[in-house]
């Protein structure tokens, strides 16, 4: 049980359904799907590898499109659209010139952003050029923006965090494990406010290869539309997307004092690992309900206040099942699920941050978007989930699950201000 | 072989490319570091993109000396 309470105060994020938290969300509501097609020009390796998927969710709005251009040109992709959430997050909190007259003490602020796979894109280019061009080609920000700590330590430049920056990596649990560190940050004390999330940018062909391999990856490709389908029983694998999302939490009474507007409260946040097997879940799902436990618990909630789940379900076999036996096992039959990468496709490390503030809006808002392309729930499926339309609800509390390959699980529970 | 004001003008284009300086900021008694705020990696990109523009070498020991704008231009003119 906390003694911090902590609230969240800036929502930003870049996704494949909208450039900002505002679309994304009206995106999601309609029922809109972001995956498409990719075997096109600028995903020229798709036809060249003769690759069997051919479709992701790519953003709805390049990042080189907000940025400046000089910023822009200094960054991999993945730190590009974690400073575009972060900006959008820090401006929505009201946090002020960051330079000139910031709402917080530097030193009272961190930063904690993970990612997946971190630079890949510049890895392969500046190794291309390498290949082709020799060493003065290679550019000499090579490392800093191929590094998986490189999204957090920009915006942790952008706005002068001294209190400490931190790039949880825990693969596609990366975005949520970083909240729960931000709300460890918090609870310890060390600081007042923690710009915390996750960002992804990694759809290249060597990814998408090694994921094929994997054999994880959905290849409806005649359907892209109706591609990702959680707990449904033609779920053939997940969609690669690509995105950012960006949460400011703050202690309640530093918001209070500042006159913020809050959004929110994050309760608690809960992590564990399977010690498993390094890409497959614990059938069991024993790793994944302690998680969600440890949310609820934490947030000091008993399960019966949790009223909504907002799943990880990638849309594979192994997982979405195995998830709903971990939530009834911490929960009960209560909660209502939903699956929102049914319309955003997997963005890997910011799935559980872009994923976390769509959680926040349905305990805000009082609806849970429908989980796209739900046409037959798979008998495994003992609860109940939200299909076709959105369904309002009022929510007191709802948690958001995540999971990684390696065995990491996170779970983070929200509740209303 | 350019001339110095050629060189001047190359240099600024580059220097817009990469740090988005004006190109009217770019005179030969500005500092590359002081004035225009341009940092190491920075610089580096600068010497690569002049040396293909120019067909120069720069060495690393050389670049170190050229504090400003006029440094690099004369550098560039004597060596091309």
């Amino acid at each position: 049980m906390s003694t911090v309470d902590i609230v969240v105060t800036g929502l930003g994020a870049t996704t494949p359904l909208g450039g900002d938290v505002a679309s994304t969300w009206e995106a999601l509501l309609a029922g809109r799907s972001g995956v498409r097609r990719i075997d096109d020009d600028e995903h020229e390796w798709v036809d060249r590898h003769e690759l069997p998927v051919k479709i992701a969710a790519p953003l709805a709005v390049a990042p080189t499109d907000v940025l400046p251009r000089v910023q822009a040109r200094r960054l991999d992709r993945c730190e590009q659209v974690a400073l575009v959430a972060a900006k959008e997050a820090w401006h929505h909190a009201g946090l002020g010139d960051p330079k000139e007259n910031p709402q917080v003490d530097p030193l009272r602020l961190a930063v904690v952003i993970g990612t997946g796979i971190g630079g890949a894109v510049t890895l392969l280019s500046q190794d291309d050029l390498l290949e082709t061009g020799g060493l003065r080609k290679v550019s000499p920000l090579t490392v800093p923006m191929l590094m998986p700590n490189g999204p957090a330590a920009w915006v942790g430049i952008e706005y002068g965090a001294q209190a400490g920056v931190h790039a949880p990596v825990s693969a596609c649990a990366s975005g949520a494990e970083a909240l729960a560190w931000a709300a460890r940050l918090l609870r310890a004390g060390e600081v007042d406010v923690v710009i915390a999330g996750g960002a992804e940018a990694c759809i290249t062909g060597i990814t998408v290869a090694g994921f094929v391999q994997a054999r994880t990856l959905s290849q409806r490709n005649d359907e892209p539309e109706r591609a990702s389908r959680p707990f449904d029983v033609d779920r053939d694998g997940f969609v690669l997307g690509e995105g950012a999302g960006v949460m400011i939490l703050e202690r309640a009474e530093h918001a209070a004092a500042r006159g913020a507007t809050v959004h929110g409260r994050l309760a608690g946040a809960g992590l564990s690992a399977d010690a498993y097997h390094i890409t497959g879940p614990e059938p069991e799902g024993v790793g994944q309900s302690r998680a969600i436990a440890a949310a609820v618990r934490n947030g000091g909630l008993e399960p019966t206040d949790v009223g909504h789940v907002n799943c990880h379900a990638t849309s594979t076999v192994a997982g979405d099942v195995g998830e709903t036996r971990a939530v009834r096992k911490a929960l009960g039959d209560h909660v209502v699920l939903t699956a929102p990468k049914s319309a955003l496709g997997h963005m890997v490390g910011a799935a559980g941050a872009v994923e976390s503030i769509i959680t926040l809006l349905s305990v805000k808002e009082g609806i849970i978007p429908a989980t796209l392309n739900l046409e037959n729930l798979d008998p495994g499926v003992e609860l109940d989930v939200v299909a076709g339309e959105p369904r309002k609800v009022d929510l007191q509390a709802a948690v958001c699950d995540s999971f990684g390959f390696g065995g990491h699980n996170a779970a983070v529970a929200f509740t209303k201000v | 072989m350019a001339d110095n004001k050629e060189i001047l003008a190359g240099l600024a284009e580059i220097v817009d490319e990469v740090a988005g300086i004006d190109a009217a900021e770019v005179s030969a008694d500005k500092s590359f570091v002081d004035d225009l705020d341009i940092d190491s990696l920075s610089m580096v990109e600068i010497a690569v993109q002049a040396e293909d523009k120019f067909g120069v070498k720069i060495p690393d020991d050389q670049l170190a000396e050229l504090k400003t704008v006029g440094d690099a231009v004369d550098y560039i003119a004597k060596n091309q």
